[in-house]
């Protein structure tokens, strides 16, 4: 037994190192305003986003937020308005994994920049943000953290104010995620006027109430899919994610496509599991919520791959296999109307953890070439194996994770939802066309992704490059990706573990 | 732990190769490879499992170890070597070291990334032959591409990105192929197996086989596994039509690429056909078995036809490989003990034969420049001894006595010509041994007129003699040719011991 207890705020603990070291920043930065001090700046958001990533993962080891564990188990802070268990803590991991490797990357990519001190606090506010999203139970701390997380990431998108791209592309990115949140608040509204609740627990209890106002709580349930649509960069709200990812700088698009997509999900997974549990749903708006999931994963896959297949440009294309892989995981709630459910939703997680490090690997090389001073195209892209073997040996890595060829992560966490999707189609056929559609994706996304490959290792370069130098932080973040990306395959187990429990959270 | 051992020397090698200077990378790469080598020597010596690795047999060196659990079913690290397998990975490390030796003169560039990713494709090689777990099979499977794509892509010949990347395509559709039907068999055989370990799917299947799913019935899913599994595999043998992919790549790859494409990767087609559709579908066999011989002697017949339109030395003994890779379907759907253990015999035989003609066209190529037949006269004025070696390999393929070709195909048409499961089985034997003939009448002919007559090339350089290590490489290989010629029941026992289960010591 625990000698000392601590209050139930703490098991927020990793959320709140996160809130801490924003701050932390923030000081640095009322002492200093200009300062370029690049080693403790980008330190100090490391270190924030390591510690937070510890606690979590200890957390996670020492059985907080697991059911059946009394003293730990499920932790309840604020009357149910949040709730640590395994699906926050699963999710707080991945996000200071992300933000923890974008902070390295950016210590070099921001060398010349102005705003040095400015920058990694939104980063780390954002983050915290997505943390908080992570164990946020009640739709008004969702909305709450939602928008911690919106408002430091459309100023991250336009932080290079010279750069004409990434000031109209934070533009976009604000006015479509002013129109997004403003249309996930009416949903919510909506939810609220149906049932009288706000926090998730008592929404699912209140259902039945909703009565003859059944239209208006699926009003509001389908205005709420569209939040999660923006957030994740699916249809019908993907569109300002190739625009976004283009013009903001790569560490800011890696955050935005692993990170914020994340965030994006674990609100999806909580709030339609928990809130709006399917069959009482369906008794009430009379229609089964899932379908939406299905359509909207197809689409979405489908439209990401062959948007990407006829990019010229990398950091689009890359955007673009974002928004297929957001169809992936859309897999997830789609299969939620069967036995085998809780299995798939677990490894659409999974897939999420692998994407996290492929994904912010991909963009980070990315960045790494804008950092060279390489153009935007495959073209510019070619030959660059002859100059920088090891960064280049590590982009293919990614590109072939990210198009599930094995020996690689991205490999396991498809294949697990291959098969488990497989697996429950047993009781809905329909997920039979969802699992061919996921294999065909992939299929056809090997076609771009080895385009890349093709360009840095086959292809003779267009012009003489001079020598590329080695930024210690960007190698650093790049190979530990690549590391990752490799090694979580024969270590796949605690990870496939931790999913499933956190799935299982909500999942009954 | 050996066959751990091999595949982490192997791979421990390619990544000490990959960042070791381009000077010493082919030396290095050779003492390297000597290890497996010498390691894959010992395990034939101290062989000492009995049977089929599938059906009950006693494997040699075999180790499990859990990985994964996931929905009811397992996935474990399992391998193991049976009589099957053995030779296999004995010929993968030998035709390994002597692609490594053959690839010093030719390779001129990047040969630390070059040499690298021979040892790397040796790994996986070496782990397809031996992993029991179709998990664990699939990734080894799957991971053999991507080094052969690069090799060509890379270091290949004028066309070779178009090869590559067909190469590239054909086999990876192929293979999510034969994934999916394999999956949907596996959930389809439901309760009766719980994990993804060959030995228990097998034993399932011939249990009485799936129960269905889909509201298919358990013989139409097995039907249909069946078809889709032969398609999958029979690209990568390759069997006409699905051969397209092969001339291109073996034309385009440099030499040692060619070698192992030839002598390994062509194997794993046939080796998975033995293993998974000979073994687990002893009823769809039955059912097939004449569709499928027609197959094999199209293959036979249109294989030798197209090498003797050919003008380039390469392409010649590419097409020979569809031609000789025919036979080896013919002896597996005869489904008797030497048809069957003939085709097993056949893939090493092969092996060591195209790896040797592949490596005479490559050592004359490297000093002439040429290789079309039109091109060049005499070639025996000027290097004896290579090619000395060439027409005794020549004569392998063409089944001289005493040499391992003739063996094969001599224990292939045996056991055909006497098949009781395949109808009009003298007709089909009696076909396929029209190839033979044809074979001598391609090979004799581009003999003649490239190494007799007058010595007659024009080229601003002289022509000199074939390197000391090439030349070896060459006796080494011609010696094991000749040996198991003479000696066919070196590994000839112990692929019979292991086929034996399959058949059920019936046939002839």
């Amino acid at each position: 037994m625990a000698v000392f207890q601590l209050p139930e705020w703490a098991a927020l603990a990793p959320a709140l190192i996160l809130a801490g070291t924003a701050l932390v920043l923030f000081l640095f930065d009322s002492i200093n305003p200009r300062s370029t001090n690049r080693p403790l700046l980008a330190g100090t958001a490391v270190a924030g986003s390591l510690a937070s990533l510890a606690v979590a993962v200890w957390f996670t080891a020492a059985g907080v937020g697991a059911t059946g564990i009394e003293n730990y188990g499920v932790v309840d802070v604020m009357n149910g308005q949040f709730i640590v268990d395994r699906l926050a803590l699963y999710f707080m991991i991945i996000i200071s994994i992300v933000t923890a490797l974008v902070a390295v990357a950016s210590y070099d990519y921001l060398r010349d920049h102005t705003y040095q001190a400015e920058y990694y606090s939104l980063v780390v506010l954002a983050a915290t943000g997505m943390s908080m999203i992570a164990a946020s139970n009640s739709l008004v701390t969702i909305f709450i953290a939602l928008e911690l997380t919106s408002l430091p990431s459309y100023a991250l998108v336009a932080i290079l104010k010279d750069n004409r791209g990434s000031v109209e592309a934070g533009l976009k990115y604000f006015l479509i995620g002013a129109l997004s949140s403003a249309i996930f608040v009416y949903g919510i509204s909506l939810v609220y006027g149906a049932t009288g609740s706000l926090q998730l627990e008592a929404i699912a209890a209140n259902l039945g109430a909703a009565g003859e106002m059944g239209g208006l709580l699926g009003l509001g349930i389908l205005m709420l899919v569209g939040g999660v649509a923006f957030k994740t960069a699916s249809v019908p709200f993907h569109f300002w994610a190739p625009e976004a990812y283009e013009g903001a700088p790569a560490p800011i698009s890696a955050f935005l496509s692993s990170a914020s997509k994340a965030a994006g999900f674990v609100l999806a997974f909580r709030v339609f599991t928990t809130a709006f549990p399917l069959e009482a749903t369906t008794a009430v708006i009379g229609v089964d919520w899932t379908v939406a999931f299905v359509i909207l994963a197809i689409v979405t896959m489908t439209l990401g791959n062959f948007a990407a297949a006829t990019q010229e440009n990398v950091k689009r294309m890359l955007a673009y296999s974002s928004i297929g892989h957001a169809g992936y995981v859309l897999i997830g709630l789609a299969a939620l109307s069967t036995e085998a459910g809780d299995l798939v939703m677990g490894a659409a997680m999974m897939h999420l953890l692998v994407y996290g490090f492929m994904n912010t690997g991909a963009f980070l090389f990315v960045a790494l070439a804008e950092y060279w001073g390489v153009g935007p195209t495959f073209a510019d892209y070619n030959g660059l194996s002859k100059q920088a073997p090891f960064a280049s040996a590590a982009m293919a890595v990614f590109m072939f994770s990210l198009a599930g060829v094995p020996p690689f992560g991205g490999f396991w966490s498809k294949y697990l939802l291959y098969t488990e999707t497989v697996n429950a189609a047993a009781d809905n056929t329909v997920l039979l066309v969802l699992a061919a559609a996921l294999v065909v994706n992939s299929a056809l996304s090997l076609y771009y992704y080895s385009r890349l490959v093709k360009a840095l290792w086959i292809e003779e370069p267009i012009l003489d490059r001079d020598r590329l130098t080695q930024p210690t932080g960007l190698y650093a973040a790049i190979i530990a990706a690549a590391v990752m990306t490799v090694v979580i395959l024969p270590a796949f187990d605690p990870i496939a573990t931790a999913a499933l429990e956190a799935a299982a959270a909500v999942v009954g | 732990m050996m066959i751990e051992i091999l595949i982490a020397v192997a791979l421990v090698g390619a990544l000490v190769t990959f960042v070791a200077p381009n000077r010493i990378a082919g030396k290095l790469a050779f003492a390297i490879s000597l290890v497996p080598t010498a390691l894959s020597l010992w395990l034939f010596a101290a062989f000492d499992g009995s049977g089929n690795a599938l059906l009950d047999g006693e494997l040699a060196f075999e180790s499990q170890a859990a990985w994964l659990e996931i929905g009811g079913y397992s996935i474990s690290w399992f391998v193991g070597l049976d009589g099957i397998s053995l030779p296999l990975v004995v010929l993968t490390a030998i035709l390994c070291t002597l692609a490594i030796v053959s690839s010093w003169t030719p390779i001129d560039e990047r040969e630390s990334q070059f040499y690298g990713l021979i040892l790397f494709i040796e790994a996986m090689l070496i782990g397809v032959f031996s992993a029991l777990d179709f998990f664990l099979w699939f990734v080894f499977w799957e991971a053999v591409l991507i080094p052969m794509y690069l090799l060509i892509g890379i270091w290949g010949g004028p066309r070779r990105k178009y090869a590559a990347i067909k190469f590239f395509v054909y086999t990876n559709v192929a293979s999510l192929v034969m994934f999916g039907s394999f999956v949907s068999l596996v959930f389809g055989l439901g309760d009766s197996v719980t994990s993804f370990g060959l030995p228990e799917i097998a034993s399932a299947m011939l249990a009485g086989g799936p129960e269905g799913f889909f509201g298919l019935s358990g013989t139409t899913l097995a039907s249909l596994a069946f078809i889709g599994m032969f398609l999958g595999f029979a690209v990568k043998v390759p069997v006409v039509p699905f051969h397209t992919w092969l001339p291109d790549a073996h034309v385009e790859a440099p030499t040692p690429a060619s070698i192992l494409l030839a002598g390994v990767l062509l194997k794993m087609g046939t080796y998975a056909l033995l293993r998974f559709n000979f073994t687990m579908f002893p009823d769809q066999v039955e059912a097939y078995a004449v569709p499928i011989a027609a197959i094999a002697v199209i293959s036979v017949i249109y294989g030798a036809m197209l090498a003797l339109a050919q003008t380039d030395l390469k392409r010649i003994v590419a097409y020979s490989s569809v031609s000789s890779m025919g036979y080896v379907i013919l002896g597996l759907v005869a489904y008797t003990q030497f048809g069957v253990g003939g085709a097993t015999f056949q893939m090493v035989s092969h092996g060591l034969i195209s790896g040797l003609m592949f490596m005479s066209v490559g050592v004359i190529y490297n000093a002439t420049h040429t290789r079309m037949v039109t091109d060049m006269s005499g070639m025996a004025d000027r290097m004896p001894i290579a090619v000395g070696v060439l027409i005794a390999g020549a004569f392998g393929y063409m089944g001289l006595p005493l040499m391992s070709g003739f063996a094969a195909e001599y224990f292939i048409f045996f056991g055909s010509f006497g098949s009781e499961l395949l109808a009009y089985s003298a007709a089909f034997t009696s076909l396929a041994m029209f190839g033979i003939v044809i074979v001598a009448g391609y090979l004799l002919f581009a003999l003649q007129r490239t190494v007799f007559g007058p010595y007659n090339l024009e080229t601003d350089y002289e022509v000199g003699r074939a390197p000391v290590h090439d030349v070896a490489s060459m006796i080494v290989l011609l010696g094991l040719i000749i040996t198991l010629g003479v000696a066919p029941d070196l590994i000839f026992t112990m692929i019979t011991d292991a086929i034996d289960p399959i058949i059920q010591g019936g046939g002839l």
